[in-house]
């Protein structure tokens, strides 16, 4: 029986300790926003955040995270206060520049991307390359992608003045 | 321990959240989310299946085109909304599945909103006659005094809404197709949504996680299964097999050998469990052997070895196109341009892999996969589970990718083909490397281009040989074309090398390359032929204007006469190669090309020009790519990318900026990041790791124009992709004097070509 919180809330599950975290949220606890792509933390659609930081799920074996608090997009918004369906900024940025093509890596991109901001609240260009390099979109929403988080970073630093 | 447990727990917890009372916050409301994205049609006043308008206002459209990136729902209900006279703001759109009342569902080559444009511009012209009429009689005024706007019948000071005209039951009137063809659309002046923005209604649910794909559907009492993949693709039969092994794996339940009667699956095992995870370690647990196989020795430089032979004999193929005589003017010549192109296999990749959900209810058969092509697919698994297709339902999903792999959806085969044999409902899922051991990837291709010139540069003979496999040969063969002289030819294997330069004698010739078709299953790849042939013809092109000492934009142009057959028709190319001229002159411009000279040793500037998808549905585009190569290391950088596109009429003009967007860096991507070889039989890169796409940190600048104009729409999705290998390949020659005549154009590659 492995114990963590996921998306805040205390959840127990009884899979052998090498599944990765991605199919217990995908297929044990039914979260399916995280998605499937390559299985070796290649395309980053599997991203959610373990303990705030961006995590690979599909190599991330269960046993590791015992204690541990993990974010999906399903509570990405709710994880930064957002309640009543309102969404992350990071969220809201990806709707004003359109950023989503076939969606698929999105989840994936967007939790990449609330983990940079984190860190990084105003990324420069190199930063931002350097942080979502490891996120494949394959429908190419690059320009979109970076355009979001520019947004993202210009909304959280007016929040952050007011 | 066991997956049992599982289930339980999975169910202890959502029955605890709805009595907790949970709606918002830790676990949204999409824990478990089953629902299809479109399950039920609107209901109320349906002049065609194209919408319905309901009591309450809400008009629903009915999409039959699948989502896979380009937002083709809002862009379609705004091409219905925009001739009903419908406000926005009470439209929205459900993804059907697949009553045959649909039509024949196919979602490709760039054609969903060109093909539909007509038929769904006269359903809502139809919709907005009756509701006149409706209007009119209701308030007992003449109907020709009366005009539609924003969901409503208004004469003078009066209106009555388009839901209270459904609510009062006044409006009944159905259109027959006869009575659709007659329906003349309205002005391009009186148009109100089309060439306007909006946003995409899809993109909320892909943002929040909420968006099913085809591997996110679950249904009671479901199994998981992974495939065991044969050694190749054709031609493997399973010698013997023993999961001895896998029985000690928590929640493995058994393995199917795959009795395929369409003979899709050769050689195919498929493990199920309890859960993904177990059918996958199943899998590698299986100990199978195979007798068989065909070309288990076949390498990429075989079958290119095979397309050079076909393209160099003239008996080889047949003709896809032939303009006077050729040959009389290259046997005359003094000098003719001559150029072996030839592109690698491309992989599709796309991020959502290969995975099918297959159950049966009642006497029905169900599907959830995402799926391009369903009129295809549909008949090839109702076989395969030797049903009558009548008790076969897709339902639609969002589509994780598509760029052409999801057009054959050959996987969905062994997923029924488990699910029956076991009788429960199946959901298979291929792990990334049985995705790409088993895509159907773009064949590799050779081709030869002959071109005669006179001392001005007028094209007098323009000869082009290709050899390829046949995308649709296997699949569709009810698809391919007459060849001019005899024979048949693969029209979506050659598209493009019927280009629109001014020429006064010209051939295509199409090659059937077998040994491809031995190896593999080669497939449409986003760009399609399109994506290889006019990397020859714009390669060429470029060659011919440097030996003639000529700028290669301005001897483009100066063969875009817009003459004969490249008078373009009415109404899919009205204006014809004039309109290639046009964002030729808007890039030229645009990308400062004149003052290319002025650019730092080892960056140079290239140019392209295309019509894709096909003559029938031209998007005139002119590209220009701006690179900068090391000369030591060959590395080449692409700096910048400028492309002035001409796609008519823009259902959802931010869409088409996006599908552009893509386009443009799907075909940088594949002219210097990305391609794989096939070695023994298979492609030699099968993840992420080695099979290396474009990412972010290798993104150009991008400079996108479209010219604004009321002509019919074309296509969006491919076209992009087309110039810009062509592009960055003659820029690549102008910045170092190096020919590439390849692609991918690979360091090694760049330094070889600097040598010579």
């Amino acid at each position: 029986m492995i114990k963590f919180t996921l998306n805040e809330r205390a959840v127990e599950v009884d899979v052998p300790g090498d599944t990765p975290l991605l199919w217990v949220l995908r297929d044990e606890l039914g979260l399916t926003g995280t998605k499937f792509g390559c299985g070796i933390a290649q395309c980053g659609a599997c991203t959610v955040h373990v303990g705030g930081q961006a995590r690979r799920s599909c190599v991330t074996p269960i046993s590791t995270l015992d204690g541990a608090a993990v974010i999906t997009i399903e509570g990405l918004a709710a994880s930064a206060g957002r309640d009543n369906g309102e969404l992350h900024p990071v969220q809201t940025a990806w709707i004003e520049a359109q950023a989503p093509q076939c969606g698929y890596c999105q989840s994936g991109q967007i939790m990449q991307a609330a983990a940079l901001l984190a860190e990084s609240p105003e990324p420069t260009d190199e930063e931002i390359s350097a942080g979502m390099a490891g996120n494949l979109c394959r429908c190419m929403a690059y320009v979109r992608i970076r355009q979001a988080i520019k947004l993202a970073a210009a909304s959280q630093s007016k929040g952050n003045k007011q | 321990m066991t997956e049992h447990s599982n289930f339980s727990m999975t169910r202890r917890w959502f029955l605890a959240l709805a009595g907790a009372g949970v709606t918002t916050g830790v676990l949204s409301s999409l824990a478990f989310a089953r629902a299809p994205v479109g399950q039920t049609m609107g209901e109320g006043f349906q002049p065609t299946v194209w919408y319905a308008i309901a009591a309450d206002g809400r008009i629903t459209m009915h999409i039959h085109m699948a989502e896979m990136g380009q937002h083709v729902g809002t862009a379609l209900s705004r091409i219905i909304a925009e001739e009903l006279e419908a406000d926005w703001d009470d439209v929205e759109f459900v993804h059907v599945d697949t009553d045959p009342k649909w039509g024949y569902m196919v979602t490709g080559g760039s054609w969903s909103v060109n093909h539909n444009f007509f038929a769904f511009s006269r359903a809502g012209a139809a919709g907005r006659m009756a509701l006149i009429e409706a209007g009119a009689r209701e308030m007992g005024v003449p109907a020709e005094e009366c005009m539609a706007r924003a969901s409503k019948v208004i004469h003078g000071d009066q209106s009555i809404s388009y839901g209270e005209l459904v609510a009062r039951g006044a409006v009944d009137r159905q259109f027959s197709k006869t009575e659709l063809e007659a329906i003349k659309l309205k002005p391009a002046s009186e148009r109100r949504l089309l060439n306007r923005d909006t946003l995409a209604r899809d993109v909320p649910e892909k943002v929040d996680g909420s968006a099913i794909y085809g591997i996110d559907r679950t249904i009671e009492g479901m199994v998981y299964a992974r495939p065991v993949m044969p050694p190749v693709r054709f031609g493997s039969t399973v010698k013997h097999w023993d999961d001895s092994a896998a029985k000690a794996i928590p929640g493995y339940l058994q393995t199917v050998e795959i009795d395929d009667p369409t003979n899709t699956c050769q050689g195919w095992l498929v493990a199920v469990a309890e859960s993904w995870t177990a059918a996958s370690k199943a899998v590698d647990a299986l100990n199978v052997t195979w007798a068989g196989g065909s070309g288990k020795e076949t390498s990429e430089a075989d079958l290119l070895a095979e397309g050079k032979r076909l393209v160099n004999d003239d008996t080889a193929g047949s003709l896809f196109m032939l303009e006077g005589e050729p040959d009389a003017v290259l046997d005359a010549a003094d000098k003719v341009h001559e150029g072996l192109y030839q592109t690698h296999t491309v992989l599709h990749m796309q991020l959502e892999p290969g995975n099918a959900l297959v159950w049966q209810d009642g006497d029905t058969w169900r599907v959830h996969a995402g799926n391009q092509w369903q009129s295809l697919t549909l008949p090839l698994v109702a076989k395969a589970l030797e049903i009558d297709p009548a008790n076969l339902v897709f339902e639609t999903s969002y589509l994780g990718g598509g760029f052409g792999r999801r057009l054959f959806c050959d996987f969905v085969v062994p997923a029924a083909l488990t699910a029956k044999a076991i009788g429960r409902p199946v959901k298979m899922v291929m792990a990334r490397p049985d995705d790409a051991q088993f895509d159907c990837p773009r064949s590799p291709t050779v081709q030869k281009v002959r071109s005669v010139t006179d001392e001005s540069g007028a094209m007098r003979a323009y000869d082009h040989a290709c050899a390829s496999g046949w995308s649709t040969a296997p699949i569709a063969p009810a698809f391919l074309a007459d060849g001019i002289n005899g024979g048949k030819v693969d029209p979506f294997s050659i598209s493009g090398a019927d280009h629109w330069y001014t020429v006064e004698t010209m051939r295509v010739r199409t090659a059937k390359n077998e040994k491809v078709h031995e190896t593999f299953l080669p497939g449409n790849l986003r760009s399609v032929a399109p994506g290889y042939t006019l990397w020859a013809v714009e390669t060429h092109m470029d060659e011919v204007a440097n030996s003639l000492g000529q700028d290669p934009a301005a001897f483009r142009r100066s063969l875009l006469n817009a003459a004969g057959r490249n008078a373009g028709e009415a109404p899919h190319a009205v204006g014809g190669a004039g309109r290639l001229r046009e964002v030729l002159d808007r890039v030229v411009e645009r990308s400062g090309w004149a003052k290319r000279e002025d650019l730092p040793e080892g960056t140079g500037m290239g140019i392209a020009i295309t019509a894709g998808q096909e003559r029938a549905m031209p998007t005139w585009i002119a590209t220009v790519a701006q690179v900068r190569v090391d000369r030591a290391t060959g590395e080449v950088t692409l700096e910048h990318l400028w492309a002035s596109i001409d796609a008519g009429t823009l259902a959802h003009p931010d869409g088409a900026l996006a599908q552009a967007e893509g386009a443009l860096l799907w075909g940088a991507s594949m002219a210097i990041h990305e391609g794989t070889e096939i070695e023994n039989g298979l492609p030699r890169d099968q993840n992420l790791d080695t099979y290396t796409p474009m990412r972010m940190h290798q993104v150009p600048e991008l400079d996108i124009d479209f010219v604004t104009n009321d002509y019919m729409p074309v296509g969006l999705g491919e076209p992009g992709v087309i110039g810009v290998a062509p592009a960055i390949g003659n820029a690549i020659f102008h910045a170092t004097g190096a020919r590439l005549r390849s692609i991918p154009m690979r360091p090694q590659d760049i330094l070889k070509a600097l040598e010579s």
